[in-house]
């Protein structure tokens, strides 16, 4: 079955996609932000894997859920594969920075 | 928002008319089984609980099987001792008078001469409850006096991705109209537990959402479990999970994304309305018993792999975005959230349909699990130091 959208933007204050089928270098992401179709060009992504969907600085948060799961270990390119090569858990960095 | 449901004298709402059977100890299981199974109307469960406890499972017994007196589902109760138990009526039925005025009546097998005298004696008293019952009508509620519960287990990468935010923005629409979700299951909440507290109301309930977070993270630690350190699992990184609050999240996103209100302990009732959160293991059937037993009268149950966990008072909701599963085991599921999958439906519009479908089970509409009657072997209550 051909499906209009390849990936899932689970809040739309995230800046990671979860891709829902395997795409190659060089695929279309497609995905739904507040009802609007978005595309753009990825770099390979696995199944149920996640892609950047902005350029990302190094130092950035990373968001999905709405809510911070990591933070950018080197400038993430838009379309690029985001995973553990690039960026890691951000609890200790929070709760070390966080002055609330 | 509106739905039909059944007002009770303590002023709770139930979606459910049940008569309970319930043995306040373990002595008394069989002779509540039997009671229950020839008639029509009347539910019951497995309880071994009851003597021979320490005082702190104890607690949980009777908190467990007070709450489950007090579900707003539940009519009235006939209540089955054996007499020399730990867990003595007089007690129990006081506990019970705290929570709830609705209809109780109690058996002792010891006093009764038996369980044949016993099983008579309940029955003709549970007949005639059962006919009371039926003449409840159900009368027009608001949506506030809802308590939704939302469990996942047999969770995959489609739960996370799919199932729970999906529960999620149902929590945040009932919320906003008013009612409660209620999550719980807290080592899963292990790497996320800042994110909760900064969502708390206030900075103390924030402060008790990390305590008891870390709390059940000692406890694991204790029986040799590091979860900082083992979670995500291997496989879970090579499903595309990356950090441990991304894995946590993907579990309690399934509460949505309002404040948090309160954090109950096991199988207590929540005394705010909004998303509340509950402590209890991550053992499905413990923590479905334990909401149940907080007064939800409604649970949501997302899952991946698929699920059969069925309750006697609280019907369960399975709901699975992995079409293949929902195919596979479609006796035991009731919604298939693949469209999203699919790419034929978006979160939100998957949130409505859950919705509208939700509605319809407050006002009658069986879920799977109660026509297969499923809930009876399934309820099972904490013990310390058992589950994590």
């Amino acid at each position: 079955m051909e499906s209009q959208f390849n990936a899932i933007l689970i809040d739309p204050r995230d800046n990671v996609a979860t891709v829902i089928k395997e795409l190659a270098k060089g695929e279309k992401v497609v995905f739904l932000k507040e009802g609007i179709p978005v595309e753009l060009v990825t770099t390979g992504v696995p199944i149920y894997h996640k892609v950047a969907i902005c350029d990302i600085a190094r130092g950035s948060f990373i968001y999905k859920y709405g809510e911070v799961i990591g933070i950018a270990t080197g400038d993430i390119k838009k379309g690029m594969h985001v995973h553990t090569h690039n960026i890691r858990s951000a609890s200790q960095f929070e709760e070390g920075s966080d002055d609330r | 928002m509106k739905f039909l449901g059944y007002k009770r004298p303590d002023g709770r709402v139930g979606i459910r008319n049940h008569v309970l059977i319930l043995s306040t100890v373990g002595c008394a299981a069989e002779v509540a089984r039997q009671v229950a199974e020839g008639l029509n109307g009347a539910v019951s469960f497995i309880n071994q609980n009851g003597c021979g406890e320490t005082e702190k499972n104890l607690k949980r017994t009777r908190d467990v099987l007070v709450g489950m007196i007090a579900n707003p589902n539940v009519y009235g109760a006939i209540a089955i001792g054996l007499g020399c138990e730990i867990n003595q009526m007089g007690d129990f039925l006081k506990l019970v008078r705290e929570r709830t005025n609705k209809p109780v009546e109690y058996l002792l097998i010891q006093e009764e001469g038996g369980s044949i005298n016993t099983i008579a004696k309940a029955t003709r008293l549970a007949q005639r409850m059962i006919i009371e019952a039926s003449t409840c009508k159900r009368e027009e509620c608001d949506i506030s006096n809802l308590i939704l519960g939302v469990e996942c287990g047999g969770s995959d990468a489609t739960s996370g991705l799919v199932a729970n935010p999906v529960m999620g923005l149902v929590s945040d629409k009932l919320i906003a109209m008013g009612a409660t979700s209620m999550f719980s299951e807290t080592v899963e909440m292990i790497g996320a537990e800042h994110l909760l507290a900064k969502r708390a109301v206030t900075p103390e309930l924030g402060q008790r959402i990390l305590q008891i977070v870390h709390a059940r993270e000692e406890e694991q630690i204790a029986v040799g479990e590091d979860i900082r350190k083992t979670q995500p699992s291997p496989g879970n990184r090579a499903g595309g999970i990356t950090t441990l609050e991304e894995k946590s999240l993907g579990c309690i996103h399934k509460g949505g994304h309002t404040p948090v209100m309160e954090f109950v302990d096991y199988a207590q009732e929540p005394t705010k309305k909004g998303l509340v959160l509950m402590d209890t293991p991550c053992y499905d059937l413990v923590s479905v018993t334990a909401k149940a037993a907080g007064g939800c009268q409604l649970i949501v149950f997302t899952t991946g792999r698929g699920n059969t966990v069925g309750n006697p008072v609280v019907p369960v909701m399975k709901v699975t975005a992995n079409g293949m599963t929902y195919r596979h085991m479609e006796d035991n599921h009731d919604m298939d959230l693949s469209g999203v999958l699919d790419g034929k439906l978006s979160l939100e519009e998957q949130a409505d349909i859950v919705l509208a479908e939700i509605l319809r089970i407050l006002e009658g509409k069986m879920t799977k699990a109660e026509v297969l009657k499923f809930g009876y072997s399934e309820t099972v209550i904490s013990r310390a130091c058992e589950y994590c």
